[in-house]
C-alpha cells in the first residue's frame, strides 16, 4: 500500500511524519538531532530510504547527516565545504567587498538517478556536490566565478543558495537561485552559468535591467514541463516558459505579492500554490488569516484556500523551503509554519488539517510518496 | 591519557558520555588535544574549530584547572595537571542565545 513520509526540519531538530495512503492517521518520529537547527532534509528519488539532513548550529557549525534506512538510523558524513581556488569577494550589506565565508548548508538536492550524488546550496552562496554519499563535497565553482559574483549581496537572512532544480529531461541543465543575487542556469552540468533574471523587477534596484541583485525567494518546476518555472520573488510572483530566459508577472489578484514558498501540483502543471505574507516588514499573513492561494491557470487568477486554516489571530510565517506536495492520486499539499504547525491537505488544497501543532519553528518540509 | 569534557551537543554527535579520553603524542597543547579528539572522533571535525583556519569556534571556550584558556595560543602547553590526566580539558559552549 502506498504511503507518505514528510521530512520536517525545525529550529530545534528534525521530525519525520508518516502515514499510509489515506493520510488520516500520522506517526510522529523525533526529534532527531534535538536542539540543532535542521535547515533541510531531503530524500533520494533513486533510493527512497536514502535521506540527507543539514544540521547546523551557531556554536558547532555544520554537520551533514545521512540515513540509509528511511530515517531510523543516522550517521554523520563529511562536513567540510571548502571554496575552490581563490575565494574572492562579494558585496556585503554596506556595499563593500567581503570575502566568501562558509556558514551553513541551506538546501540539499539529491540527484534524480544516483543516491550517492547530492547537490548542496550553501551560505555564502555557492553550489557543492558530493558523489560519494556525502563523504566529501566539492564546489561547482563555475557558478561563483560567474562574472557577476563580486556584485552579489546578502538578503536579510544571509547570502544563501536556496533553490536547486534539476531538469529531469536534460541532465546537463540545472537552475539555482540565490538571495539576493537571482537565478542562474547551467546547460553544461555546471561548468558555465548564465544569469537568468530578465523580466524581474525589484523596486529597490536603481538599474531596472540589472543582471543580478534580485531577492528571489523560491523557484518551482513541474517535472513534466522543465522549461516552465514559477518564482516567488521578494515582491511579485513570476513565471517563465522559456527556461528562465525571461520572466512574466503573475501576481494578479493576490492580497500581497510578498511571500516565500511556491510549489506546483503533482499532476496539474498549471496549478500553483503560494502563501502571501503581508510584507517584508511584518512577515505574517494579511489580516491574521492564514491562507494558501491556488491558481489553476498558471498564475494571475488566484483563489484563497481557507478551510481548516486559522482565519483569525494567526501571525506565523511560512518559510521558503517549507512547502511541498505528494504525488498520490489526490495530490496532497503540505506546509510548515514558524509557529510549529505542519498542515496538510489531502485534496489539492480544498481543505486542511494540522498533522502536528506544536513543533519548533519549521524551516523546511519535504514529502516522499512511498509505494 | 588526556581527559576531555565535551559539551552536550558534541557528546550526542559523537555518541559518547560526558568525559572522553584521548592519547596525545608529544607536547600537550590545545592543538594537539583537539587533533587527537578529531582523529578519534572524525564526526567532530569542524565542530570545535574551523576546518580551514583551525581556529576555535567563536561560541566555544576552553577551560582547565579553573582557568579560561580560550585566548591562549593553540601551541601553549596545557597545565601539568591536564597533561598528567588529573584534571580534564573542558570544551564549553558559550552561554548565548536561547
Amino acid at each position: 500500500m502506498s504511503g507518505v513520509r514528510v521530512l520536517v526540519g525545525t529550529r530545534k531538530g528534525a521530525f519525520i511524519l508518516t502515514s499510509d495512503g489515506t493520510r488520516k492517521r500520522w506517526k510522529v518520529d523525533g526529534p532527531h538531532f534535538a536542539g540543532w537547527e535542521i535547515y533541510h532534509m531531503n530524500a533520494s528519488p533513486a533510493d527512497p530510504d536514502r535521506l540527507y539532513a543539514s544540521q547546523t548550529s551557531s556554536w558547532f557549525g555544520q554537520v551533514l547527516q545521512r540515513s540509509n534506512n528511511g530515517g531510523k538510523k543516522w550517521d554523520p558524513v563529511g562536513n567540510e565545504f571548502a571554496y575552490d581556488g581563490v575565494t574572492g569577494t562579494h558585496q556585503f550589506y554596506d556595499g563593500k567587498p567581503h570575502p566568501w565565508e562558509f556558514k551553513r548548508v541551506w538546501h540539499l538536492e539529491p540527484s534524480l538517478h544516483d543516491p550517492d550524488t547530492v547537490y548542496a546550496g550553501v551560505e555564502d552562496a555557492a553550489l557543492f556536490r558530493t558523489t560519494d554519499g556525502g563523504t566529501s563535497w566539492h564546489e561547482i565553482s563555475g557558478l561563483r566565478k560567474h562574472g557577476s559574483g563580486s556584485q552579489w549581496q546578502p538578503g536579510a537572512g544571509g547570502m544563501g543558495l536556496h533553490t536547486i532544480l534539476l531538469d529531469p529531461q536534460n541532465p546537463k541543465r540545472i537552475f539555482i537561485a540565490i538571495s539576493a543575487a537571482g537565478v542562474f542556469r547551467t546547460d553544461d552540468g555546471g561548468e558555465t552559468w548564465k544569469a537568468a533574471n530578465h523580466g524581474l523587477n525589484s523596486r529597490y534596484l536603481p538599474d531596472p535591467n540589472a543582471e543580478v541583485g534580485y531577492c528571489v525567494h523560491r523557484l518551482a518546476m513541474h517535472p513534466s514541463r522543465p522549461n516552465t518555472l514559477f518564482m516567488q520573488l521578494h515582491w511579485n510572483v513570476m513565471r517563465s516558459d522559456d527556461g528562465a530566459e525571461s520572466w512574466q508577472l503573475i501576481s494578479g489578484n493576490l492580497p500581497s505579492d510578498f511571500g516565500f514558498p511556491v510549489t506546483v501540483h503533482a499532476h496539474e502543471p498549471e496549478t500553483v500554490y503560494v502563501v502571501p505574507i503581508k510584507s517584508d516588514s511584518e512577515h505574517y499573513p494579511p489580516k491574521g488569516k492564514l491562507r494558501v492561494y491556488r491558481s489553476r491557470s498558471g498564475g494571475t487568477e488566484w483563489e484563497p484556500l481557507t478551510k481548516g486554516l486559522p482565519q483569525r489571530n494567526c501571525y506565523v510565517n511560512v518559510l521558503r523551503d517549507a512547502m511541498a506536495v505528494d504525488s498520490l492520486e489526490s495530490c496532497g499539499v503540505y506546509f510548515g509554519t514558524t509557529g510549529g504547525q505542519v498542515y496538510m491537505s489531502p485534496d489539492s488544497g480544498d481543505s486542511w488539517k494540522p498533522i502536528v501543532r506544536d513543533l519548533p519553528a519549521v524551516l523546511s518540509v519535504e514529502v516522499q510518496t512511498l509505494s | 591519557m588526556i581527559r576531555v569534557v565535551l559539551p552536550y551537543h558534541l557528546r550526542t554527535l559523537a555518541k559518547v558520555g560526558a568525559e572522553i579520553e584521548v592519547v596525545v603524542e608529544g607536547e600537550v597543547t590545545q592543538r594537539s588535544v583537539v587533533d587527537a579528539i578529531e582523529a578519534r572522533f572524525p564526526m567532530l571535525r569542524g565542530t570545535i574549530r574551523d576546518h580551514s583556519t583551525r581556529e576555535r569556534r567563536p561560541f566555544l571556550r576552553f577551560f582547565a584547572c579553573e582557568e579560561d584558556l580560550s585566548h591562549e595560543s593553540p601551541t601553549t602547553p596545557l597545565p601539568a595537571a591536564v597533561a598528567a590526566g588529573r584534571e580534564p580539558f573542558m570544551i564549553v559552549g558559550a552561554i548565548a542565545g536561547g
